[in-house]
């Protein structure tokens, strides 16, 4: 388990001058300095991300395994240059297993489509969890309609921790496809994904793990997991949008019909047979987000350059002292409560609609997400219409969690 | 700005105690409002006698702006015939969405305290939920809940 350990903030390295390379951060909102505590939903950009996608445009660009001239060189290198950051990010096995998407939804949606479609039969069943995210959820249900699969959901209990027992209950006899979140993007909860692989792995069905959350906090080794594939998305690990991994074990891959058809992704075509290019071109059809690749690549590295170990101390750190700091707030009661947990708080305030408390802290100058957070079978778990959220980045300081406590207070007091 | 130009007292108040909050024994028109973005969810319940609203309550949950904004509709629409309902949602809906609008106040009475919602893009649908609700229930005679949604 990836559980981040507690770190008095002042032995992490200089987050003062990480905070100093995103300049978006150096704004006033509504007169007050921005706390920007919605990384959960996008994180921002340093300027070393912004640089390299800036430098590509100015300098590097042109279509990319196409043209044998000096700009089309330059663009695949690049482009496959951070394919071999991000493999070594995650430590797959071979950049063949790095496929580029548009993000996490589409690499689960390339998942469902290429691999479960194409091999489930009626009455086979796929795993989730009660506290996925929507694009953990529809994807499959999708699925099941078209195969007549059948969607299980194994249930979370009161401190928004996966039921570990039920869910290895439900992976039964028929059970083909285990897919869940690596951490909850409402409650923060850390799932056990080695132990999940590993009951997964005796039983041969395969699994799918939402990382889109991960990615930004802790160190994740996909080989060390042992699962089958492993979605994430660029812009919540300070990468550019439309951008995103699906990894898969190349067995798998190889295996799986490509879903979309187009350019890059052949060999040969003639109107009798196409050949298919080879992994992982086969699975990335039309000119990709070549710009986007690139500063993927970036964020990688500006991440390795911190250090995984030293960020994931520093979001824990953020987590707890925010928790211990809103729980002192009276009729305040924090949703998601997990022994494992990162990055985040979800909270309810007695009196205080979540929608009211977002538009009063933003006059505060403090950006937080507020509403079921595309997570709405976890907002009925708990009963909730909403909750409010703050979700923290590494560039993101004490100092904000108190801007953002003063708010929780001011909007009890203005709507008290 | 002042977050108590769009908090005003009287917002606060119909928040806290919110007039007409109830489901009426027998119901004679009713329609739900739902409001996806933000879970925001009403009952708008609705009789009317001799063409006036002669009975008008609401039930549900949601943020301080729009449980403020369906108490304060119960209150100014009962007793309206449908034309004059009608058009204080014409005056209401402009008000919430049109800049220059310049409200009459004696028209909108304790309404015209949701003019402030108008700076704020993302909450206008809290404050017009309910009236889209009350719309979709006048012109529901059926058994079952009519729907409306911000959308």
């Amino acid at each position: 388990m990836n559980q981040p350990q507690a770190a008095s903030i002042k032995d992490l390295p200089d987050f003062a001058a990480i905070r100093a390379d995103f300049p978006i951060l150096e704004q006033q909102v509504h007169g007050c300095p921005l706390a920007y505590l919605d990384s959960a939903a996008s994180a921002q950009r340093p300027r070393q991300v912004i640089d390299a996608i800036a430098d590509y445009y100015r300098h590097d660009h042109a279509n990319v395994h196409r043209g044998v001239h000096t700009l089309s060189q330059r663009a695949t290198e690049a482009y496959e240059g951070a394919r071999e950051s991000v493999r070594r990010f995650i430590n797959a096995a071979s950049s063949k297993e790095i496929i580029f998407t548009r993000g996490t939804t589409e690499a689960i949606n390339l998942v469902a489509q290429a691999y479960a479609r194409t091999t489930l039969k009626p009455g086979d069943e796929i795993l989730i969890t009660w506290m996925e995210h929507h694009s953990n959820i529809v994807p499959w249900q999708m699925v099941c309609e078209q195969t007549g699969a059948v969607l299980r959901v194994a249930p979370i209990n009161d401190r928004g921790e996966l039921e570990l027992d039920a869910w290895k209950k439900l992976l039964g006899k028929k059970t083909r496809v285990a897919a869940f979140g690596h951490i909850s993007n409402a409650l923060g909860t850390i799932n056990p994904v080695h132990e999940l692989c590993a009951e997964a792995r005796r039983r041969g069905i395969a699994t799918v793990i939402d990382g889109a959350q991960a990615l930004p906090h802790i160190d994740v080794d996909v080989r060390s997991i042992d699962c089958d594939f492993y979605a994430f998305s660029g812009h919540k690990m300070y990468g550019p949008t439309g951008i995103g991994v699906l990894y898969g074990r190349e067995e798998m891959l190889q295996d799986m019909p490509p879903w979309q058809g187009g350019g890059e992704m052949i060999l040969a075509v003639d109107f009798e047979k196409t050949v298919y290019n080879e992994l992982p071109h086969k699975f990335e059809a039309g000119t990709p987000n070549i710009a986007g690749a690139i500063g993927l690549g970036a964020a990688v590295a500006y991440l390795e350059n911190i250090g995984m170990e030293q960020i994931a101390a520093h979001g824990y750190e953020l987590m707890r002292l925010a928790s211990e700091a809103l729980l002192a707030v009276p009729g305040l009661r924090l949703i998601g409560t997990a022994e494992h947990k990162t990055a985040l708080v979800s909270f309810v305030v007695d009196g205080v609609h979540p929608h009211d408390l977002g538009t009063i802290a933003d006059h505060h100058g403090v950006a937080i997400r507020t509403g079921h957070h595309c997570a709405m079978p976890v907002m009925q778990r708990f009963g909730l219409p909403a909750t409010a959220r703050a979700s923290f980045g590494i560039y993101n300081t004490e100092a904000e969690i108190d801007q953002l406590v003063a708010a929780v207070r001011d909007a009890k007091e203005v709507l008290g | 700005m002042d977050i108590r130009q769009l908090y005003q007292d009287v917002i606060v108040d119909h928040n806290r105690s919110p007039r007409n909050f109830r489901r009426p024994e027998t119901i004679d028109r009713v329609a739900e409002g739902y409001n996806p973005l933000c879970g925001d969810k009403l009952h708008i319940y609705l009789s009317v006698v001799d063409g006036k609203i002669a009975d008008l309550s609401f039930e549900g949950n949601g943020c301080a702006i729009s449980i403020a904004s369906a108490s304060m509709m119960t209150e100014a629409l009962l007793g309206m015939d449908e034309s004059e309902a009608e058009a204080l949602f014409n005056d209401v809906h402009r008000m919430l969405t049109e800049s220059d609008f310049a409200a009459d106040p004696a028209k909108l009475g304790k309404l015209a305290a949701l003019a402030g919602v108008r700076d704020y893009p993302m909450r206008v649908k809290c404050a017009s939920l309910c009236w889209h609700t009350w719309l979709a229930a006048l012109t529901n005679t059926g058994a079952e809940a009519a729907t409306a949604r911000t959308e």
